[in-house]
C-alpha cells in the first residue's frame, strides 16, 4: 500500500493527512498484528450482549416500528395523510430523500477518494462510514418511492423492462436519472463495502469458535486464503472500484441536485447547484461521520485506532465544505439580485423575510456560522463540543434542503396559486422512523462485522514495515 | 305479516326482481303499506341517516348509501320517460348508446325561467346547457344552472311521502286532504292557505285561479326571500299598476347600475344581461367604441368587477344617489353625497344625458320600491323607456308585495284562523323574517302540509310532506325574463315518489288526481299562441325548441313616472347590514349541492363557508383579520360569524350572506357557515342600518382558495384604458417579457434537422387553442361548475380545500390592485395552458402525460404514479391531484351523473384539464361518418359553453379562419408567463377598460412599469388581508 | 477425514514466518533457488511479494475497461431506441433523441457495469469462491488472517524433492515448516 511508496505519497496527498508525518498517528503507539486483530474481533466474538448495546437496539427497533406503523398507513389512506398539497407537491418525503443520500456521501468519499489520495488516516473509519453510506441510502431509498400516489406501481414502473405495452420510461425526466444514479450508488456501495470485507470474513472464520458461526463467515469469505496472487488482484481490483466510485459520488448527488436545477421553479432553477449539493453532501456526510465515530469509539474503546488526528481531519473537510455551502448560498443571493430576473429576485427575498423566513437564517446559522468555530484547534480538539456541532449541522443540512424545496414552492410564478405547507404527523413519524431504522441497521452491524478493517489497520502497524534486505 | 318484520333492502329485491318502471311503483306503494316497510324508511333513508356520516369537513359527501337508490329502482332511471317528448337535435329513435341527446327543457329560479339544453345519456341527464334559441340564456347559463343537475341526483332529496315521519302511499295522502277540503268547503275555504314560492309557471297561476274561485276563502300566498316584489312595486309607484321591468343592455351605451348584481347567480335575466353587455365592449382591431358601466354598490358583484367606474357605496344610500341623478338629470339642484359619490354620479350624468335613449339606469331588486320608482323617472326623462328599458306585464301571476303577504299569513296562523296549510315548495321556517317566528306560528295550524324536494326545515314541522320532482323530471312551463314562455320537459322518470306541485295543486281542485303533462297541455290548449293551428304541431314544436313562439310579454305604454317622496333616512347609527343571497347557493335551496358548495364565490374565493364582508378600512378600525370571529347585534338580535376582509366593500357596511347555515339540508350542507336570515327581520328585509360589530375573539378557518391577492407587479393581466388602446393597439407586449423565439433551444438544429424535428411531432388538420378575453369575463364562475359537471371533478370538502387540495380544472385567478377600498378587479380564468413546451411532461418519469398530434398535454391515468413533479413544474399551477380518494364510488346516485365519456379518477393520480377532449373525439367521430373535417365552433369546451359572456373561444389554430385564430391575431392577444418559453396554446386577451376621462380614476393595474425585482414583503401589504397564515394554505 | 491406512497425499511444505520482511525475503530466495510453483500467504497485502515471486500484473484493468464501455453503449442504445425506435413520444416538444438528456443515465450505466465487472472479475480470477484448499489443513494456517505468514512450496514444482526443500526451508529460518496435505 501506499506506505510501501514513499515517492508516491510525497506528491500525492493535498489533504491535510501529509504522508511525510510518521503514521503513528493514525494508531496508537505499541500495536501488533494480533493486538489489532483481537481488539477488533473481540467486540464480535464476545459472548452475550453489552447492556448499553441492547438498550440501544431496543430503542432503535421501536422507533423504526413507528416508520413501519406510519408506513402502513400511509398505503391504506394514500400521500393525503401528509401535508403535500398544490403547489407544494413535494414535502418531507423529498428534504428527507436529499439528506439522506447527501449523508451516505461521506462514506464513499473517504473510502474512494482518500484512498485515490493515499490517505492513511481513512483506514480505521472507511468500514463504519461505507455502512453508513449503504444505511443512509437505504433510508433515502424509501422516501421516493413512497411519496409517490401509487407506491406499488412506482416501485417497478420507474425501471425500463421489457412489457406487452411497450411502456417504457421517460429519460428525459431527472427522477429517472435519480432512479438510475442511486441504484447505481447503491450497488457499487454495497460491491465495495463487501470486497473491503472479504479479508476480514476470512479472519472472522478462522477466529470464530461455534462451528456455526464459523461456517457462516467462511460462506461470506469465499474461502479467502490471503495468496499472494490475490492480494495483487484484490488490491487492483478495489483501487479500480475507487476511482468508479469517485466519479460516481459526485454524479449522484448532482443527478439529485437535477431534480430541482432541471425545474423552471424559482429558487430551484439554478445552475450553482450540483457542486453545491456535492458539498453539502459531503459536509453533512461528515458530520454524520463524527455523529458516529465519536460515540462508538468512545463505547466500544477505539481511541487507539480512531485518534484525534481522524476527528480532526474529518472537522476540517467539514470547514472546508461548510465554506462551499455557505459560498453557494451566497451565490444565490447575488443572483437573485444580479440576474435581474423579477421572479429569481423575488424569491430570494422570499426566503429572507417571506413565510418561512425563520427557516432560512436558522439554515444560515447553522451551516454558515456555527462551523466557523472549527477554525480553532480547541474546537477540533475538544470532542464533546465537536460532537454538537456535527449534530447542529445535520440539522442545518435538513433546514436547507426544506427551504429549497418548500419555500421556493410556495411562492411560484402565479400569485394566485401560492400557498403555504406544513408536515403533518404522518410526515414527522415517517421521518424519524427512519432515523430509527438507521441506527437499528448500524447496531445489527456493530455486533456481525467488524467495525474497522482489520486488514488496513495491519498495514500501519509498525512491523508491517519491510527492512531493507540483509538487515536480517 | 311476520316475514315483513324483519323487512330488508334483500328482501325487497326480491319482492321486486322482476319489477319494472309503472309496475315497479305499485309494487312499492304495496310495501309502503307494511308498517315494517316504515321501519326500513327510518333505518335507511339518508334523512335520518345524516347523523352517522363522520363530521370531518363535508366528507360525508364522499361516504354515502345506495340502498335508497335501489329502494328508487335505478332501473327505472334508464329508461326514457313513457311520454313522447322531442329531441333538440336529433329523434329518439336514433339513441345511439355512447351518443348524447339534447332535450330543451327550462329551470326556474323565483318564478323567472332560463332556457336549457339538458344532455342526456342513455335517459340519464348528465349536464345542462343554456338553450340559444331562449331570450334568457342565449346558450349559456350560470353557476346555478349548471349546478342544478346535481340537485336531480342528491341522495338526500325526500323520497317517499310520509305523514308524520311514515311513509304513505300518494293514494292516502290525496285521500285525506279530500276529507280536510270537504271540512273547509262548507266553510267556503275559510282556514285553507296555500303558501308556495313565486308562481311563475302561467299553468300554475290558472290552477291556482281556478282553486281559488272554486274556494273563495282560501288565499294563496307567495313568499320568497331573493323576490322582485320591489321591482313590481316600483312599478307600482310610479305607474299606478305593477309591471316587470328588464333592460336591453345590447342598445346600451351608459349602463349606470344602482346595487344590483345584475350579472351575479340566480338574478332574473343576468345570462343575457352578461352576454348583452359583453357584445357592448370586445375589442377588436376594428373596434371604435365601447360600452360603460357605472357601478355603485356596497358589496363588489361580478358586475362591479367589470366596471369601469365602481363605487363603494352603502345600499341605504342609494335612493339619496339616485334622487341626485334624477335632479341632474332634470338640471335640478343634486344634493352632495360626499366627493368621490358627487363626482362619479356627475359624471355618470353627463355621460347620461349626453347617452339618450341610449343609456340606463338599473336598481337592485332589493332597493325598496322607491328607489325603483326613482329609477323609472330617471329612465323616463332620459327617453330610455322603450329603448333600453322594457316595461311588461308580471311575469310573477301575483305581483303583490311577498313580505307583507307572508306577514299577513303569520297574523291568521297565530289567530287560529288556519285550518289547513299547504306549503309548496317554499322552506319559510329557514327562511322567513326572523321576526315573524313562522315556526311558532306554524304550530298553531291544525293540517301542515310541505311539497318541496327535501325533507327540509319546514317539512319537519309539518305533518304532511310530499316530495315534489325535481325540474328534470316533470312536466311544467314557465316566463324569462322578458315573459318568453317555455315548456319545461322532464329529462328522466321521477327518480323517488315525487308529484309535481301541478300535480300538487290538483289535488286540491275539482279534478284531483291529474298528472302534470294533461294540466300543462291543457292550459296551453286554450291559449292564443296555441290558436288556428294543429295544437300537436304546436306542442311538438315548441317542446322541441323549448319556448312558446311569440309568447314573449308586450311592452307596456306608460304614463309619466310619479316620484315618490323621500323616505326619512333609517334611524339609527352605526354599521349598515346588507342581505345577499350567497353567490352560489342563492336562497339556500342549493346548499346541499357540493358542487356549488366546493366553487369559490367570484370574489371571495371562500369555499364550503360563508363569512360576514367588511371593508379593510373598516376592519382595521375593528381590530379584526379575515377568519375572526364577531358578533353583530342588531335590533336586539345577535348573529355570530366570521369577519372577512373584502376589498372594494363599502365603509361602515356589513355584508352578511344568505343561505349557509342550514339545519335540515342534507349530508352536504348541514351546519355549513352561519345562518343569515337569523338577523333579518320584516322591516328591513334587505338592509338597513344601526348594527354593532365586536369581535368576540377566536378564528373560524376560512377555506379561501385564493389567499393572495396581488399581482406583485407582473404582468399576468394586462390592462389599459380604451384611449391607450387605441393609441397603442399593442400595449400588452410592452408591459412584460416576450416570449423568447422558437430558436432559443439547446439543440442548435439546421433548417435541415429542425424539419426532421418537427415532422417527427406529426403535424395534423386539427392544432386546438384557446383564447379568453379578459375585457369581458366577468369572473361569474359558470365556467368552474361547467367542468366539475362535464369532468367528473371529485368533491372534496373544507378539510381538504383548507389544505390546499381543491380539485377544479378551471380556476378564476382573482387579483385586487391599488386602494384597498377601491381596488381594481381583475379576473383571470387559469386552466391547462397546453403548452407546446410543456415543462410537466419533460420531468415525469412515466412519461404519463405526455403531447398529442394535435397539441393537446394529455394526461394518462393508468400510467401515473403520482410523483407531483409535473404539478411542481408547472409554473401555471392548474394540475390537480388525487391525495386521496377523492371520487365517489358509492353513492349510486351520484354515479348516475357522471359523464361515461370521462373517466373518474382514483387515489394517487395526477390530472388536470384536457380542453374536453371527450368533446373534441364526438366531433372527430362525426366528421369522420360525414367525411368531412371539423367545423369551426362545432366543437365547444364545457367551460366555453358555460360562459355568459362567450370570453372564452375554442377551435382549431391551423385554421386560419377559424375564430380562435381570429382573435389570436388580436393586438391584445397575449400568452401568461411566456417570458418561460412555454408556448401556451391558451391566451389571453387583455384587459381594456372604458374609464371617463371626467374621472381620471389611475386604474392601477396599468402602470407599465417593469416589475420589481424586490417587490414589497409578502404579508405585510394589503394583498395578504384575506391570508390564511393560520391555515395550512 | 481420511483413514489409517492410506497415507495422506502430500500438496506441499508450509513455512511460516512471523514478520512481513520475513516473507518477502524468503519468498525471494525461494524464487532466486528456481522455485516455480510456489506461494505466500499473508495477512494483509504485501506489494514487495509480486516482485520476489515475479507475479505477472493481472488483466482485471482491462476487462472492468471493456465492462464500462459495453455498460456505456448498452445505456445509451437502450435510450435511443426506447425514444426513438420503439414508442416515440412528443414529450414537451424536445427532439425524440434528446441527447443531453440520455447522456446521464448512459454514464451511470457505465459506472455500474464497469464496477460489477471489476468484482467480479476479480472473484473469478482469484477462482473464488473456493471452500475447500490444501493449505487450510496446514495446522496453524488459521493465523495467515492475523498475524502469520507462509510460504509454501508446492509438490508439483518440477525442482520438489520432500526432503531438499524441506532443508531448503528450514535454511530460511522460519517458525516451522509443516507438511501439507492433499
Amino acid at each position: 500500500m501506499a506506505d510501501r511508496q514513499p515517492p508516491m505519497d510525497s506528491h500525492a496527498a493535498p489533504a491535510p493527512a501529509g504522508a511525510a508525518r510518521p503514521p503513528s498517528d493514525v494508531l496508537a503507539p505499541g500495536h501488533s498484528f494480533g493486538s489489532v486483530t483481537d481488539k477488533i474481533t473481540s467486540a464480535i466474538l464476545r459472548p452475550g450482549f453489552l447492556p448499553g448495546w441492547v438498550f440501544g437496539f431496543v430503542i432503535a427497533f421501536g422507533v423504526m416500528s413507528m416508520f413501519l406503523f406510519a408506513v402502513s398507513y400511509l398505503l391504506i389512506k394514500g400521500t393525503g395523510i401528509w401535508g403535500v398539497n398544490i403547489p407544494v407537491g413535494w414535502g418531507f418525503a423529498i428534504v428527507n430523500f436529499v439528506w439522506w443520500i447527501g449523508i451516505g456521501h461521506a462514506g464513499t468519499l473517504i473510502s474512494a477518494i482518500l484512498l485515490l489520495f493515499r490517505q492513511k488516516w481513512r483506514m480505521s473509519i472507511s468500514r463504519f462510514a461505507e455502512a453508513m453510506t449503504i444505511f443512509a441510502v437505504m433510508c433515502a431509498a424509501v422516501f421516493p418511492v413512497f411519496h409517490t400516489g401509487r407506491p406499488w406501481l412506482a416501485a417497478y414502473w420507474l425501471f425500463p423492462y421489457p412489457n406487452s405495452m411497450n411502456i417504457w420510461p421517460n429519460f428525459r425526466s431527472p427522477l429517472i436519472w435519480d432512479v438510475f444514479a442511486v441504484s447505481t450508488y447503491a450497488t457499487v456501495s454495497i460491491l465495495f463495502w463487501y470486497v473491503g470485507l472479504i479479508p476480514d470474513l476470512a479472519t472472522m472464520r478462522d477466529r470464530a469458535r461455534p462451528l456455526i458461526v464459523k461456517r457462516l463467515y467462511g460462506i461470506l469469505a469465499l474461502g479467502w486464503r490471503g495468496s499472494a496472487k490475490h492480494w495483487q488482484r484484490y488490491e487492483t481490483a478495489s483501487l479500480l472500484l475507487a476511482g468508479l466510485a469517485t466519479p460516481l459520488v459526485l454524479s449522484v448527488h448532482t443527478v439529485v441536485s437535477f431534480d430541482f436545477a432541471v425545474g423552471v421553479v424559482p429558487g430551484w432553477h439554478a445552475t450553482i447547484f450540483p457542486p453545491y449539493f456535492v458539498a453539502g453532501a459531503i459536509y453533512s456526510g461528515f458530520a454524520m461521520v463524527l455523529t458516529l465515530a465519536i460515540p462508538i469509539r468512545a463505547y466500544y474503546g477505539m481511541e487507539d485506532f480512531i485518534t484525534m488526528r481522524h476527528i480532526q481531519n474529518c472537522a476540517k473537510v467539514m470547514l472546508c465544505t461548510g465554506l462551499i455551502v455557505l459560498y453557494g448560498y451566497s451565490v444565490e443571493a447575488f443572483m437573485g439580485w444580479f440576474s435581474g430576473d423579477p421572479y429569481e429576485g423575488f424569491m430570494i427575498w422570499n426566503r429572507m423575510t417571506g413565510n418561512y423566513w425563520y427557516m432560512y437564517w436558522f439554515l444560515i446559522f447553522c451551516n454558515g456560522v456555527m462551523p466557523q468555530a472549527l477554525w480553532f484547534k480547541k474546537v477540533r480538539t475538544n470532542i464533546p463540543l465537536l460532537f454538537c456541532i456535527a449534530l447542529v449541522v445535520n440539522v442545518g443540512m435538513w433546514l436547507e434542503r426544506f427551504v429549497i424545496v418548500v419555500t421556493s414552492l410556495s411562492r411560484d410564478f402565479l400569485p394566485s396559486a401560492w400557498g403555504m405547507y406544513a408536515g403533518t404527523m404522518w410526515d414527522w413519524m415517517t421521518y424519524i422512523g427512519t432515523l430509527g431504522l438507521f441506527t437499528w441497521l448500524m447496531f445489527i452491524f456493530l455486533r456481525l462485522l467488524p467495525m474497522i478493517s482489520m486488514f488496513e489497520m495491519r498495514t500501519i502497524v509498525p512491523s508491517a514495515k519491510i527492512k531493507s534486505e540483509g538487515g536480517h | 305479516m311476520s316475514a315483513d318484520k324483519t323487512l330488508d333492502l334483500a328482501s325487497i329485491r326480491a319482492r321486486t326482481a322482476d319489477a319494472r318502471g309503472r309496475r315497479y311503483w305499485q309494487s312499492l306503494e304495496e310495501l309502503a303499506d307494511t308498517e315494517a316497510f316504515g321501519d326500513f324508511v327510518k333505518r335507511e333513508f339518508p334523512a335520518h341517516a345524516s347523523e352517522w356520516l363522520d363530521p370531518v369537513g363535508r366528507r360525508g359527501f364522499l361516504k354515502l348509501m345506495g340502498a335508497s337508490m335501489a329502494l328508487a329502482g335505478a332501473t327505472a332511471c334508464t329508461r326514457q320517460p313513457d311520454e313522447a317528448i322531442i329531441p333538440y337535435v336529433r329523434t329518439p329513435e336514433d339513441v345511439v348508446p355512447g351518443k348524447p341527446l339534447f332535450f330543451a327543457t327550462t329551470m326556474t329560479l323565483a318564478g323567472v325561467g332560463a332556457g336549457l339544453l339538458a344532455e342526456s345519456h342513455e335517459g340519464r341527464p348528465t349536464k345542462l346547457e343554456g338553450n340559444p334559441d331562449h331570450p334568457s340564456s342565449s346558450g349559456a347559463t350560470d353557476a346555478l344552472g349548471q349546478g342544478a343537475v346535481l340537485t336531480l341526483y342528491d341522495p338526500d332529496r325526500s323520497q317517499s311521502i310520509t305523514y308524520l315521519g311514515e311513509a304513505r302511499p300518494w293514494a292516502s295522502f290525496s285521500q285525506a286532504m279530500q276529507n280536510q277540503l270537504a271540512e273547509l268547503k262548507a266553510l267556503n275555504g275559510a282556514g285553507l292557505r296555500f303558501l308556495s314560492s313565486t308562481v311563475g309557471s302561467p299553468t300554475l297561476g290558472a290552477q291556482v285561479k281556478e282553486i281559488l274561485a272554486a274556494l273563495p276563502g282560501a288565499r294563496w300566498h307567495q313568499y320568497e326571500a331573493v323576490s322582485r316584489e320591489n321591482v313590481y312595486g316600483g312599478a307600482a309607484l310610479a305607474f299606478g299598476e305593477p309591471a316587470d321591468v328588464h333592460y336591453k343592455l345590447d342598445q346600451a351605451d351608459v349602463i349606470v347600475v344602482l346595487d344590483a348584481d345584475l350579472f351575479g347567480a340566480g338574478v332574473a335575466g343576468n345570462v343575457r344581461y352578461a352576454r348583452d353587455f359583453a357584445n357592448g365592449r370586445r375589442i377588436r382591431k376594428a373596434t371604435a367604441e365601447m360600452n360603460r358601466l357605472y357601478v355603485a354598490e356596497p358589496t363588489p358583484t361580478a358586475a362591479g368587477s367589470i366596471a369601469d367606474h365602481r363605487l363603494p357605496f352603502r345600499a341605504s344610500q342609494i335612493e339619496a344617489a339616485a334622487r341626485a341623478i334624477l335632479a341632474g338629470v332634470e338640471g335640478g339642484a343634486v344634493p352632495s353625497l360626499g366627493d368621490a359619490a358627487d363626482k362619479f354620479f356627475a359624471a355618470a350624468v353627463k355621460d347620461l344625458v349626453a347617452a339618450k335613449g341610449k343609456g340606463v339606469v338599473i336598481v337592485g331588486d332589493r332597493q325598496p320600491a322607491a328607489v325603483h320608482a326613482v329609477a323609472h323617472a330617471i329612465n323616463q326623462s332620459l327617453g330610455n323607456i322603450g329603448t333600453t328599458v322594457v316595461l311588461t306585464d308580471p311575469i310573477a301571476v301575483d305581483a303583490t308585495s311577498q313580505t307583507a303577504s307572508l306577514t299577513s299569513l303569520v297574523a291568521d296562523m297565530n289567530a287560529g284562523q288556519v285550518q289547513l296549510l299547504v306549503m309548496l315548495d317554499v322552506n319559510p321556517v329557514f327562511t322567513a323574517p326572523v321576526d315573524l317566528d313562522f315556526a311558532a306560528a306554524l304550530k298553531k295550524v291544525r293540517t301542515r302540509v310541505h311539497a318541496g324536494l327535501f325533507d327540509d326545515e319546514t317539512a319537519e314541522l309539518s305533518q304532511w310532506h310530499v316530495p315534489t320532482t325535481h325540474f328534470l323530471e316533470e312536466w311544467s312551463d314557465a316566463r324569462g325574463h322578458d315573459g318568453t314562455a317555455s315548456i319545461v320537459q322532464p329529462l328522466i322518470l321521477p327518480l323517488y315518489q315525487g308529484k309535481s306541485l301541478h300535480e300538487v295543486a290538483a289535488v286540491f281542485s275539482a279534478k284531483p288526481e291529474r298528472n302534470g303533462l294533461d294540466v300543462v297541455k291543457e292550459f296551453w290548449q286554450a291559449q292564443p299562441q296555441a290558436a288556428g293551428q294543429d295544437f300537436t304541431k304546436f306542442w311538438r314544436k315548441s317542446v322541441h325548441d323549448g319556448l312558446i313562439a311569440a309568447s314573449a310579454l308586450p311592452a307596456k305604454s306608460v304614463g309619466k313616472a310619479q316620484v315618490p317622496p323621500v323616505t326619512p333616512p333609517a334611524a339609527g347609527s352605526g354599521f349598515e347590514v346588507a342581505f345577499a343571497p350567497d353567490p352560489t347557493l342563492y336562497d339556500g335551496r342549493f346548499a346541499n349541492n357540493g358542487w356549488l358548495q366546493e366553487t369559490p364565490k367570484p370574489l371571495t374565493k371562500i369555499t364550503w363557508d360563508n363569512a360576514v364582508l367588511v371593508s379593510p378600512a373598516t376592519a382595521s378600525k375593528l381590530g379584526v383579520k379575515s377568519g375572526d370571529n364577531v358578533e353583530i347585534t342588531w335590533k336586539g338580535r345577535t348573529l355570530q360569524a366570521p369577519a372577512w376582509l373584502q376589498p372594494g366593500h363599502a365603509a361602515e357596511a356589513l355584508t352578511v350572506y344568505l343561505g349557509n347555515g342550514r339545519r335540515r339540508s342534507g349530508r352536504v350542507g348541514d351546519g355549513v357557515g352561519y345562518n343569515g336570515y337569523a338577523l333579518r327581520t320584516s322591516d328591513a328585509p334587505a338592509f338597513g342600518v344601526g348594527a354593532q360589530v365586536r369581535r368576540t375573539g377566536g378564528v373560524t378557518l376560512i377555506a379561501s382558495t385564493q389567499g393572495h391577492h396581488s399581482m406583485e407587479g407582473r404582468a399576468l393581466v394586462r390592462a389599459a384604458t380604451f384611449e391607450e388602446f387605441k393609441k397603442t393597439p399593442d400595449f400588452a407586449h410592452h408591459m412584460g417579457e416576450e416570449a423568447p423565439g422558437k430558436t432559443l433551444t439547446l439543440y442548435n438544429l439546421t433548417a435541415q434537422q429542425r424539419e426532421r424535428a418537427v415532422a417527427e411531432h406529426a403535424p395534423t388538420t386539427y392544432a386546438w387553442g384557446m383564447s379568453i378575453d379578459q375585457s369581458v369575463c366577468t369572473g361569474c364562475s359558470a365556467c368552474v361548475v361547467a367542468c366539475y359537471a362535464e369532468n367528473n371533478i371529485p368533491v372534496i370538502g373544507k378539510e381538504q380545500v383548507l389544505r390546499g387540495r381543491e380539485m377544479a380544472w378551471i380556476r378564476i385567478d382573482r387579483y385586487f390592485e391599488g386602494d384597498a377600498e377601491n381596488p381594481a378587479i381583475y379576473h383571470q380564468p387559469m386552466l391547462c395552458q397546453q403548452c407546446e413546451n410543456a415543462p410537466c411532461e419533460v420531468v415525469c418519469p412515466v412519461a404519463a402525460t405526455t403531447h398529442s398530434s394535435e397539441g393537446l398535454n394529455d394526461m394518462v391515468y393508468n400510467r401515473c404514479v403520482g410523483t407531483r413533479y409535473c404539478s411542481n413544474n408547472c409554473p401555471y399551477k392548474v394540475r390537480r391531484f388525487n391525495f386521496l380518494l377523492y371520487s365517489d364510488w358509492d353513492t349510486t346516485s351520484y354515479k348516475l351523473q357522471r359523464n361515461p365519456n370521462v373517466t373518474v379518477r382514483s387515489r394517487g393520480v395526477m390530472e388536470k384539464c384536457t380542453y374536453c377532449v371527450q368533446r373534441i373525439n364526438r366531433a372527430r367521430q362525426d366528421s369522420k361518418v360525414e367525411g368531412r373535417t371539423i367545423q369551426d365552433g362545432e366543437i365547444k369546451t364545457a367551460c366555453q359553453q358555460a360562459c355568459p359572456t362567450d370570453a372564452i373561444v375554442f377551435g382549431n389554430i391551423n385554421d386560419p379562419d377559424s375564430r380562435v385564430s381570429q382573435l389570436k391575431a388580436e393586438s391584445t392577444n397575449y400568452g401568461v408567463l411566456a417570458e418561460l418559453n412555454t408556448h401556451p396554446r391558451t391566451t389571453y386577451l387583455a384587459q381594456v377598460k372604458n374609464p371617463n376621462a371626467a374621472l381620471e380614476t389611475e386604474l392601477p393595474g396599468m402602470e407599465k412599469e417593469e416589475p420589481r425585482a424586490f417587490p414589497k414583503v409578502p404579508g405585510k401589504d394589503m394583498s395578504e388581508t384575506n391570508s390564511m397564515t393560520h391555515a395550512p394554505r | 477425514m481420511h483413514h489409517v491406512d492410506d497415507t495422506p497425499k502430500l500438496y506441499g511444505l508450509m513455512a511460516e514466518f512471523d514478520s512481513a520482511t520475513a516473507i518477502v525475503s524468503a519468498a525471494r530466495k525461494a524464487r532466486d533457488a528456481g522455485y516455480a510453483k510456489i506461494d505466500a500467504y499473508t495477512p494483509f497485502p504485501i506489494h514487495e511479494l509480486d516482485s520476489a515471486l515475479r507475479l505477472s500484473r493481472t488483466k482485471l484493468p482491462w476487462l472492468v475497461f471493456f465492462g464500462g464501455i459495453g455498460g456505456m453503449l448498452g445505456g445509451f442504445a437502450l435510450e435511443y431506441w426506447v425514444s426513438v425506435i420503439d414508442y416515440p413520444l412528443n414529450i414537451g416538444g424536445r427532439p425524440l433523441a434528446s441527447w443531453p438528456n440520455f447522456v446521464i443515465p448512459a454514464y451511470e450505466t457505465t459506472i455500474l457495469c464497469a464496477s460489477i465487472t471489476a468484482v467480479v472479475g476479480m472473484i473469478m480470477l482469484n477462482g473464488l469462491p473456493q471452500p475447500y484448499h490444501p493449505v487450510f489443513n496446514a495446522p496453524n494456517f488459521s493465523n495467515a488472517s492475523a498475524d502469520r505468514f507462509f510460504l509454501v512450496v508446492e509438490t508439483a514444482d518440477p525442482k520438489f524433492d520432500a526432503a531438499g526443500t524441506r532443508q531448503f526451508l528450514e535454511g530460511l529460518h522460519p517458525l516451522g515448516v509443516t507438511d501439507v496435505a492433499e
